[in-house]
């Protein structure tokens, strides 16, 4: 709970997603009005929070592709009372995860090296740049989840019934979830 | 050849061969041949030469003597001796004394005594590639016997009172297999004899065809007797080279004597039997399976019903059995059911041969009476674990078997017994375990065949077997967690209850086993990654939070 | 060609000599998850999803390969058959590369409306991300290897109604992929007719037309109805 507001905190996270999914939420149109007086919204990318000191629900989009984000989805979860995989990257690693077919070694050559136009080589990246993952992965092979919201991206309604339905402590309704 | 002529070959060979000062059987099945056992045999060939001694010293190739961990195997019949790890330099004493006194071995072990050999007893004692030997023995009485004095349904009668069961792994009363294609209506009818041994540590089919293929020929031509068929196959993997260049001059030797092919004994019986090889699959020793093969079609199983009695190859009723079921036929027929049924217990008739593999002293095969105990058999016959090492648990049934750990040794050897301690018969290889096994990475090997030879029709199989190793892979890493052990019961349930075959339905079963008698070994390497037989590597903390798998 | 009364679910059910369990419970409206069954090709049992629970025998049996005997009672979704589907469709699922997001036949496809069906939020599995490819060598047609499930409609529906038999398997277990003609590009076989049969049955966007947009890429299944009827009955249904 929001120690100001007394509210819960919602917090959204992305991993290695393409934001859409905080589209749908953003789609929730009027309802963010509706929101607003009942959650009190945290980190997000879409607030200016620069750290994630915890939240109530967290809302994760994308999958675990690299080596921040190994370790800020631990964070997240540690400090999380419910977590949620928003959208199919998370919940199964969809597009994200379409490279681990092909081998990281095989993905970075032909990006930095076959396809370079101008300096051709994989980038050091030192301390700064997050090293990827040998193999994407769905969140909830790092960590616990509680729910699932399937959809790329989750249709605004089944973003809106199951924020609705934690908070007022009921079970989500499950109806017409699908992936894609 | 006549019934008359049958008796008079056997009664010149027999004399012939007691004529002899000496009969030097040399060891010529595959795993002494894989010791050199053939230049031993040609050295010994050529000392009889050497010493002028033809005529009076012969020496001849022959089928496995069981003592497979001393090869190459010779046994002298002028003293009657075995002698192991015969070099060709023992070649001179072999033939003019007698053999070499320090490497005899005694003929009085617990593993030659406490033997009841019915399916081997000519395994060592006659030339596989000479049908006159087989003869000798009484080769192809049975089937003079049953052509001459006996019904088809007569047959048929005394395989159900000898109680004989199945040798391929799941113990069908055979006699009752055989009823039931006989009693179907069509003209055509096939014998097909499955020798298409999967099993790793399975030996004991290849050993018979290579040993003495006229006993599998004589059964299966009983069977077409019996069942109304003219015509039989026998299926033998691809691998073994040995056994069928066996099985093919068998057959000629037989057809030329009028043993196999029409008029047989001069009835009016006609049967043909004609080999069919494998191409490196295990599903099909699958029996829908291996019916695909044979008709040239992917090895895939199928449906069943119908089963192959009603509906078998290219449509027709179809007897399957496996080599050794067909080995048990020409005895019951010779020496009556009323024999046969005397040995075993009361609801696992006969013998049943093993093949004894991995850490037990004395590696072979060997031939004993249902209901022999574990512990028999593996300490008494087997002679114990090497190097004063502790039993950890024997695997039977290969794949589709499950490992039974020290508490059940005093288990008797029979279908229901086995299959009560969560494991089963299976085809007879036994591979014995000591502490430096790691029963998680025997599940996992063994799930790993499974994916490996999955044909890929029904998804619980193809995909989950996949699955499943995954996770067994991920525990001997130390990657797994309790959660994904409980997926692992649940794949279990699954591919039990829904794979279309035997294959998919039974590959859980050593991961089940294992979980049932050595829990305490998956959660040692979940909890605490630790590998209490020091085989599985643990990668280290950091390179998990990497992500790397 | 005799009536056999049997019980489904619950309901008494008529049917006939030679109809499966499969036939008589789509006739009363009960409707039996499938993959591999397409009506108007040979039933394979394969993909073990119709797998149904008969009273008095003890395994498992498929509704597609069993036949209507007088007197069944058969139960087509206890809690068991339903975890066991769920796994099913979970491990197709984490087998191969089945990316709705990027598919043709996404909101059209039978393996999503399984999913869905089941209400499988999330696969417990690993995914396996095998190396899996496509071919687009022919002029009509595509083959994507990553969503198939091997389920062989396409192979049983050009062998048995075109007769081309362009289509089968090549491979074991996990590494059995379906191949055209010698294992050659689709666009080389000499054996396809392009007839198109192959994409209206297949049941997830792994066989698609070329040239279709997400909304356009709907497939005409009962086509196959029309054609068997027709040869088989000489009736016209449509």
């Amino acid at each position: 709970m929001d120690p100001l507001t007394g509210r819960p905190r919602l917090a959204t996270v992305w991993l290695g997603g393409c934001s859409g999914c905080h589209m749908s939420f953003l789609d929730l149109d009027e309802r963010l009005v509706d929101l607003a007086r009942l959650v009190e919204v945290g980190a997000s990318p879409l607030t200016d929070h620069k750290d994630f000191p915890g939240a109530d629900i967290t809302l994760v989009e994308g999958a675990v592709a690299n080596s921040e984000h190994l370790e800020h989805i631990r964070a997240v979860r540690a400090r999380s009372g419910v977590l949620v995989s928003f959208g199919d990257c998370a919940v199964t690693g969809n597009v994200t995860a379409m490279r681990n077919a092909f081998g990281l070694e095989n993905v970075l050559n032909c990006s930095y090296r076959e396809n370079a136009t101008v300096v051709a080589g994989v980038p050091e990246g030192g301390a700064v740049v997050p090293r990827l993952l040998e193999r994407v992965r769905p969140v909830h092979e790092v960590v616990e989840v509680d729910y699932y919201l399937q959809g790329c991206p989750p249709p605004a309604d089944a973003i809106w019934d199951l924020i609705t339905s934690l908070l007022d402590g009921r079970a989500p309704s499950r109806e017409g979830g699908r992936f894609g | 050849m006549t019934q008359e002529e049958l008796f008079e070959a056997q009664e010149r060979e027999q004399q012939r061969q007691a004529g002899l000062e000496n009969r030097i059987y040399c060891c010529t099945a595959a795993g002494c041949v894989s010791c050199g056992s053939e230049t031993l045999r040609q050295a010994i060939a050529d000392q009889i030469k050497a010493q002028g001694k033809e005529g009076k010293v012969e020496v001849c190739g022959t089928g496995c003597m069981g003592l497979c961990s001393r090869a190459p195997l010779v046994r002298t019949s002028s003293n009657g001796m075995i002698y192991g790890g015969v070099t060709p330099e023992d070649a001179e004493s072999l033939v003019a004394a007698g053999g070499p006194a320090d490497k005899r071995i005694d003929p009085q072990m617990p593993f030659f005594v406490r033997q009841h050999k019915v399916v081997l007893a000519n395994s060592g004692y006659v030339d596989p590639e000479r049908l006159l030997d087989y003869i000798a023995c009484d080769g192809y009485q049975a089937l003079a016997k049953a052509l001459s004095d006996m019904t088809p349904q007569e047959v048929i009668a005394e395989v159900k009172a000898s109680g004989l069961r199945g040798r391929g792994g799941a113990g069908y009363p055979t006699g009752l297999k055989w009823e039931l294609v006989a009693k179907q209506p069509a003209p055509v009818r096939y014998v097909v004899c499955n020798g298409d041994e999967g099993d790793p540590g399975a030996f004991m089919d290849r050993s018979m065809l290579e040993g003495d293929p006229h006993r599998v020929l004589e059964g299966m031509a009983i069977a077409g007797y019996a069942v109304g068929a003219q015509q039989g196959y026998i299926y033998v993997r691809g691998e073994y080279g040995l056994a069928i260049r066996r099985l093919q001059a068998a057959v000629k030797q037989a057809e030329r004597e009028r043993l196999l092919g029409s008029h047989i004994f001069e009835n009016s019986f006609g049967f043909r039997i004609d080999l069919r090889i494998g191409a490196g699959a295990f599903v099909c020793g699958e029996e829908t399976a291996l019916v695909a093969s044979i008709e040239g079609r992917r090895g895939n199983p199928r449906q069943r019903p119908p089963y192959p009695p009603e509906s078998g190859l290219w449509g027709k009723p179809t007897l399957i059995n496996n080599v050794e079921t067909f080995a048990n036929i020409p005895d019951i027929i010779r020496r009556g059911s009323a024999w046969f049924a005397g040995i075993g217990t009361a609801e696992s008739k006969g013998t049943k041969v093993f093949a004894l593999a991995g850490k037990i002293a004395n590696t072979g095969l060997i031939e004993v009476p249902m209901g022999t105990s574990l512990r028999s058999i593996l300490f008494e016959i087997g002679g114990g674990v090497p190097g004063g090492a502790a039993f950890k648990a024997a695997q039977t049934g290969g794949p589709s078997g499950g490992c039974i750990p020290a508490e059940h040794l005093d288990t008797p050897v029979d279908y229901e017994s086995l299959a009560a301690i969560g494991s089963i018969m299976g085809s007879g290889g036994l591979i014995v375990m000591d502490e430096s096994s790691c029963m998680v990475d025997v599940a996992r090997f063994f799930m790993d065949f499974c994916v490996d030879e999955s044909c890929g029709k029904c998804v619980p199989c193809r995909a989950g077997t996949v699955e499943m190793h995954d996770v067994l892979l991920r525990i001997t890493r130390g990657e797994a967690t309790e959660a994904d052990v409980a997926m692992l019961e649940e794949l279990a349930v699954l591919l039990r209850e829904a794979s279309l075959c035997g294959l998919g339905q039974t590959a859980p079963n050593p991961v089940v086993s294992t979980l049932r008698y050595f829990r305490r070994e998956y959660e040692e390497h979940m909890r605490e990654r630790r590998c209490a037989a020091g085989r599985c590597r643990f990668e280290s903390a950091a390179q998990v939070q990497g992500g790397a798998q | 060609m005799s009536v056999k009364t049997l019980e489904i679910d619950g309901r008494v059910c008529t049917g006939v000599t030679g109809q499966t369990i499969f036939d008589v419970a789509w006739e009363n409206r009960i409707q039996i998850p499938r993959i591999c069954h397409v009506g108007g090709i040979s039933d394979i049992g394969a993909c073990r999803m119709c797998l149904v629970e008969i009273e008095g025998r003890g395994r498992l049996h498929a509704a597609c390969m069993t036949p209507v005997e007088e007197g069944m009672v058969v139960r087509t979704a206890t809690e068991r058959l339903k975890r066991h589907r769920r796994l099913i469709v979970e491990l197709l699922l984490a087998e191969r590369n089945h990316v709705c997001a990027v598919c043709v036949t996404n909101g059209a496809c039978e393996l999503q409306d399984l999913a869905a069906e089941l209400g499988i939020e999330h696969v417990r599995l690993r995914y396996r991300f095998p190396k899996l490819g496509v071919d687009t060598s022919h002029e009509r047609f595509g083959l994507d290897h990553n969503r198939c499930l091997l389920c062989t409609r396409c192979v049983r529906v050009c062998d048995e109604v075109e007769g081309a038999h362009t289509f089968d398997i090549l491979g074991r277990g996990a590494n059995s992929r379906v191949i055209c003609d010698q294992d050659e590009p689709w666009g080389e076989s000499e054996s396809c007719t392009s007839c198109g049969k192959c994409v209206q049955v297949c049941p997830t966007g792994a066989l698609f037309a070329k040239g279709r947009t997400v909304a356009e890429m709907r497939k005409d299944r009962w086509f196959l109805k029309y054609i068997v009827t027709a040869r088989e009955k000489r009736q016209w249904i449509r």
